[in-house]
């Protein structure tokens, strides 16, 4: 009789207990960081380019692609042009505003992708251990052998110019970086006892890796994630100034820095505009991955 | 420690094939013919195959790997495709331009690193640390080349200080270490000093935090030393992670110097890069990656070898 209703128990209780310890968990970080003055502030700067970003066709701008021959790098606080126009004759703020729609998404696109592969490749390489993870990690060497800048551009210049190029050639570049990352967490976690009561109550390798491991280590992979979004914001625009990334006349904020880079002798201040936005994207996520990393360590 | 050594080189040895192998796949990956750059749009089927059996394009895959890799231990990485020179003398020529600049920006970004991560680290929680932790982040969060097209702005357009681009007057021809070619070093050293300054600050300043909250340290004030001499002890406490960062920062800029040489025309590796993407020059881009890239194992290497040689910690056995 005692047989049943214990395992029964014993398996609620392992399935009940992370899910609550998460939730309580999660809640604390929330709270914290919303304590968090410099984070919210950056929070607020993100959320307008982004918005303003997705918003843009609705926002009564000039259209970005029409030129003039006839105001061509007019001055910031020019009337009717509140940020000049670029080297076109084309508006300022319609492009920077419009720019962020490809510009974030071939920023944060390869992030993402990089955590989902990432993470998987990690946490089957840590926990399945063993051949399987020396055949990973040791591929995983072989990218660090490279300075990302120089994988990222050797990549895209194989692969020619594009923004799908682009994207996947930023994303073999973060791969390596987030398996590294989950690996070493998932080894961590692999051989503490609540895996192994798992396993021992009978869980698949899967079950174990899906509801024990992963929920122990997303938030270290994450925070680390995060922070791979400045460096990637500011690679993606690196490619294309360098035209390996989108085609004119596309707003871009990497591509308009470089088709205005001739202009820096007749309108300087204008030609800078669209690196303070990759600036300000990126420093703003910088400083959002710093304030979850310390939200996140509760023990302090 | 010789042991120790020998086992790092010989880890090396299937990272550099593996290196090498992922440049000679980089050529394969492209799409389309790798002879489109030189060969005339109408091109007759005959030229094209005398072409791809004179560049060995028409071996298997393994072949052409075995082949293009016993040549490169010799030091030939094949003829560029656009200007017909040996690739390898293109890129020792580049490399040392970029070697100028690395080590200019190193000694600028190292010793403005140190210094800021020092003083934060020490003053910890007050305005310096402050200070110094947001000039840290505006270091590596700032896109490098858009940093550079600033300083030009600054200095070289509306102060007219300093040149805007080239390694030197009349051209980029030899360099000198004499104030006309050292101006031209100015601005891109400072661009690529940034981001290793940031990092580096970073490390140090949570490497000096640690080790100042040790319980040694209270020791060390408790026998009566002055701060000076606890300073010292941070110093050499920390010295064992901070030069490795700082390995692989100079590792870094060696290989990701591409924008910052593009923005003011430094005639280096980077700049070399650039002009063999955009000519489709597969056999230049192959040898400058690969050369690069085992520049970067390679330091990688010296630093874990000089790692172990100060810190007596890392184990040997």
């Amino acid at each position: 009789m005692s047989e049943l209703p214990l395992s029964a128990t014993s398996d609620a209780a392992l399935q009940a207990a992370p899910a609550t310890k998460a939730r309580g968990y999660w809640a604390t970080v929330g709270r914290r960081i919303l304590r968090d003055k410099v984070s919210m502030a950056c929070a607020l700067v993100l959320l307008l380019i982004f918005v303003s970003a997705i918003l843009a066709p609705w926002l009564g701008l000039e259209d970005p692609y029409k030129g003039s021959m006839i105001r061509r790098l007019r001055h910031i606080a020019t009337p009717g042009y509140p940020l000049g126009t670029d080297e076109l004759g084309r508006d300022m703020l319609a492009r920077l505003i419009y720019g962020g729609r490809l510009s974030l998404v071939v920023g944060i696109l390869p992030v993402i992708l990089a955590f989902g592969i990432g993470t998987s490749l990690g946490l089957v390489a840590g926990y399945v251990g063993g051949k399987l993870n020396t055949a990973i990690m040791r591929t995983v060497d072989v990218f660090y052998a490279f300075p990302s800048v120089l994988l990222a551009i050797a990549i895209s210049g194989a692969l020619g110019a594009g923004i799908l190029n682009s994207i996947v050639a930023l994303t073999i570049v973060f791969v390596p970086q987030i398996t590294r990352v989950a690996e070493s967490v998932t080894t961590g976690v692999r051989n503490r006892d609540f895996v192994e009561a798992a396993r021992a109550s009978g869980a698949g390798p899967f079950t174990i890796m899906r509801v024990h491991i992963l929920g122990n280590v997303l938030g270290a992979i994450f925070v680390y994630a995060t922070s791979l979004i400045s460096v990637s914001m500011i690679l993606a625009a690196g490619l294309s100034f360098l035209g390996l990334g989108t085609k004119p006349p596309e707003p871009e904020w990497g591509l308009m820095l470089n088709t205005l880079r001739t202009a820096i002798y007749v309108n300087p201040w204008v030609a800078a505009l669209p690196g303070a936005m990759i600036f300000a994207v990126s420093i703003c996520f910088n400083l959002l991955s710093d304030g979850l990393r310390s939200a996140m360590d509760i023990r302090n | 420690m010789l042991a120790y050594i020998a086992r790092r080189i010989v880890y090396v040895i299937p990272i550099v094939i593996s290196v090498a192998l992922v440049c000679f796949l980089l050529v394969h990956i492209t799409p389309g013919d790798p002879l489109v750059a030189i060969l005339p749009a109408d091109a007759s089927q005959e030229l094209a195959a005398q072409l791809r059996a004179a560049y060995g394009f028409d071996r298997p895959l393994p072949v052409q790997f075995g082949l293009w890799l016993l040549r490169a231990l010799h030091g030939d990485l094949g003829n560029s495709i656009a200007t017909g020179r040996p690739v390898l003398a293109e890129v020792v020529r580049a490399v040392g331009n970029t070697v100028t600049l690395a080590i200019a920006a190193a000694i600028i970004g190292f010793t403005m690193g140190i210094m800021l991560g020092l003083i934060a680290g020490y003053f910890r929680e007050t305005w310096i640390d402050k200070l110094a932790t947001s000039f840290a982040i505006a270091g590596v969060s700032v896109p490098h080349y858009w940093l550079g097209m600033l300083l030009v702005i600054i200095f070289s357009v509306e102060l007219n200080w300093l040149p805007a681009v080239g390694a030197g007057p009349g051209g980029s021809g030899a360099w000198a270490w004499d104030w006309a070619h050292l101006k031209y070093l100015v601005l891109p050293a400072i661009t690529t000093s940034v981001i290793p300054m940031g990092i580096i600050t970073r490390t140090v300043r949570a490497l000096t935090g640690d080790i100042l909250s040790q319980d040694f340290v209270e020791a060390l004030r408790a026998k009566g030393l002055r701060e000076t001499g606890v300073f010292r002890h941070v110093i050499k406490n920390a010295a064992p992670t901070a030069l490795a960062v700082m390995g692989l920062q100079l590792g870094y800029m060696l290989g990701g110097s591409i924008l910052i040489e593009t923005v003011f025309s430094w005639p280096g590796s980077g700049f070399l890069l650039n002009s063999a993407i955009f000519q489709r020059d597969l056999p230049l881009l192959q040898g400058t990656i690969l050369v690069l890239a085992l520049f970067f194992v390679f330091l990688n290497l010296l630093v874990d070898i000089a790692q172990a040689a100060i810190d007596p910690r890392i184990k040997r056995g």
